[in-house]
């Protein structure tokens, strides 16, 4: 029998911080993108789009492995960090901006489908009413594109939670510090502890499927309050 | 308080180029859809930058492009009712009027929001969201919220297009009370002939993004000022027209000359006469006083609930064309007294009901 007592559960508490710090971080400037991104037309933003959703077409790898040379000793980032004494390679922030940035295209993406899908008449008749722009998007849009956002959110929690590659290229694997349950997993595997790596693959099953129904129920919740007048 | 609008709007296949004055009185603005009236209200609203122009609200500058001044929309104070209502879905009637009462305290807000509500017939229903209301009520509401800022100017985008028609008569008869108790300039924008002139006292006919006719409903109706104008106020009856003397023009179309009154200051290029305007008379020639009379024969009728519309044809029976000259409508009660007598029949095109359209 595998011992369970034996087992080092710190992955598990790593994977979980990172994936919530991540999330909130995307979450804000993945939306903040997508809000200043939505009220803007023309050709350059075809470039800006492509920008914004390289980190979901780049293999994880080479998404890791730019981090890597922005924020290495000698990459733009890493040589302002060292100023005020932080590195940040191989340390578990590290496996937040790994996983932040790997995730931003979905919190990206369905934000902006939802705000720009927010019909344009209620911003206008929000404007006509005296309201600031700030009202009218606090008060307004996000409102109206709160569902949207939410999936978004959702989406981009999942996608930090399963992040391998970026991770490993810019954190490493430093167990107690920066080895994430995908981390363990392949380690475990590469030095033949099988067993381990199946009880690691089942925890992160038993996570996942927890945590997405736990949002989706929540999420469900939200919103059957608002259904109401959602469901036209 | 007067709205002075002078604006140039480019679109690629159209161009906006308005120019009027409205007072406290409502205006409606009448013309085809495409013809630029949403557009108009939208650029007096703020929400569309005109090319050129010059818009003022009592003598507040709204825009001015030769002094680059475009003031946002929500320090315009200007009303507006969008055509599909517009109410914040996620917000209860209430919270929906209140929205622009931001800077009020509380109390006020309360009381401003009771007050409105009444005025619109909805108190009652303030907790409620937008779908639970019916598309009557959706509209009162959003009149409410139009109201609360106190704006300088309302601005109606066809507030009755979207209502059956019992809804509409009722929504009318609020709309009526509104304009009675606010006196602001008030633009009602509308396809609809009869509304626009039940509900307003001056005109302003849209057409391609011009104005094709602007004044005091009654004289624009009697005398329309070209053939565009008159189409668009109902006129159903035209024939190209050449003038043959001072008072008298030939129907090229109608094949007849005809007495008309006033002396048209411009060469006559088209004659026309309302379908209601169109008289039946006994017989011709029955004194020397009755002029315009013609001998018509029918081609054929369709029927609503109290009129009838008769399409005939002037001076020979009909062929198998089925071509008619003149749509004339008439009340049933009187088509009853005149529906069995044998052809022709005589048709009076009175020469006060005539009108000379220069081209």
């Amino acid at each position: 029998m595998f011992p369970i007592a034996a087992i080092d559960w710190s992955p598990v508490w790593i994977s979980l911080e990172t994936s919530f710090t991540a999330t909130l971080l995307t979450l804000v400037v993945g939306l903040a993108a997508a809000v200043w991104r939505a009220r803007r037309r023309g050709p350059a933003m075809a470039l800006v789009d492509g920008f914004f959703l390289l980190p979901l077409v780049l293999p994880p790898t080479v998404v890791g492995f730019f981090l890597l040379l922005l924020f290495g000793r000698n990459g733009p980032l890493g040589k302002l960090l060292l100023h005020v004494g932080a590195t940040v390679v191989f340390s578990w922030p590290a496996t937040v901006i790994a996983a932040a940035v790997v995730s931003f295209p979905m919190m990206y993406l369905t934000a902006r489908a939802a705000l720009e899908q927010v019909d344009s008449r209620f911003l206008e008749a929000a404007r006509t009413l005296g309201a600031s722009e700030w009202r009218v998007l606090g008060e307004v849009a996000l409102p109206l594109a709160w569902p949207g956002v939410l999936a978004g959110t959702i989406l981009s929690f999942a996608r930090a939670l399963g992040e391998f590659g970026a991770t490993l290229m810019l954190a490493g694997n430093i167990p107690g510090k920066t080895a994430t349950i995908p981390i363990a997993i392949y380690f475990a595997v590469e030095s033949d502890d099988i067993q381990r790596a199946v009880a690691w693959c089942a925890v992160d099953v038993a996570i996942s499927l927890a945590l997405l129904g736990g949002l989706y129920y929540w999420s469900y919740a939200q919103s059957s309050g608002r259904a109401r007048w959602a469901r036209r | 308080m007067a709205l002075e609008v002078q604006l140039v709007k480019k679109f690629p296949e159209f161009a906006l180029d308005v120019s009027f004055t409205a007072g406290d009185a409502p205006l409606a603005i009448l013309g085809p859809s495409g013809a630029g009236k949403t557009m108009l209200l939208r650029s007096i609203a703020g929400l569309e930058r005109p090319n050129r122009g010059r818009v003022s609200l009592g003598g507040r500058l709204l825009t001015d492009t030769e002094r680059n001044i475009h003031l946002p929309a929500r320090d315009r104070r200007v009303g507006m009712l969008f055509q599909h209502y517009a109410l914040f879905p996620h917000r209860t009637v209430a919270e929906n009027i209140t929205f622009g009462m931001r800077r009020l305290p509380r109390s006020q807000q309360a009381e401003r929001l009771a007050l409105l509500a009444q005025r619109t017939h909805i108190s009652g229903l303030e907790h409620r969201y937008p779908r639970e209301l019916s598309g009557g009520e959706q509209q009162r509401a959003a009149l409410a919220r139009a109201l609360s800022i106190e704006p300088e100017a309302l601005l109606l985008d066809e507030p009755l297009a979207a209502l059956d028609t019992h809804l509409r008569g009722q929504m009318e008869a609020q709309l009526q009370e509104t304009f009675a108790a606010y006196r602001r300039p008030s633009l009602l924008v509308t396809h609809n002939i009869e509304e626009a002139y039940r509900l307003c006292e001056q005109l302003l006919v849209l057409s391609r993004g011009r104005v094709a006719a602007f004044g005091n409903k009654e004289e624009i109706f009697r005398r329309p000022p070209n053939l565009e104008v008159a189409r668009l106020t109902g006129c159903k009856n035209f024939s190209r027209a050449r003038s043959v003397s001072e008072n008298v023009v030939e129907a090229l179309d109608w094949g007849c000359r005809l007495r008309v009154a006033g002396a048209p200051a411009k060469p006559a290029a088209h004659v026309g006469i309302r379908a209601h305007h169109i008289d039946f008379v006994e017989s011709s020639g029955t004194s020397a006083a009755d002029e315009n009379i013609f001998p018509c024969w029918l081609v054929q009728s369709s029927e609503t609930p109290f009129r009838i519309t008769l399409y005939l044809r002037l001076h020979h029976a009909p062929g198998e064309s089925g071509e008619y000259h003149l749509q004339a409508e008439v009340f049933k009660e009187k088509w009853e007294r005149f529906r069995t007598s044998p052809f022709p029949w005589h048709v009076r095109l009175s020469s006060e009901s005539l009108f000379v359209l220069p081209e």
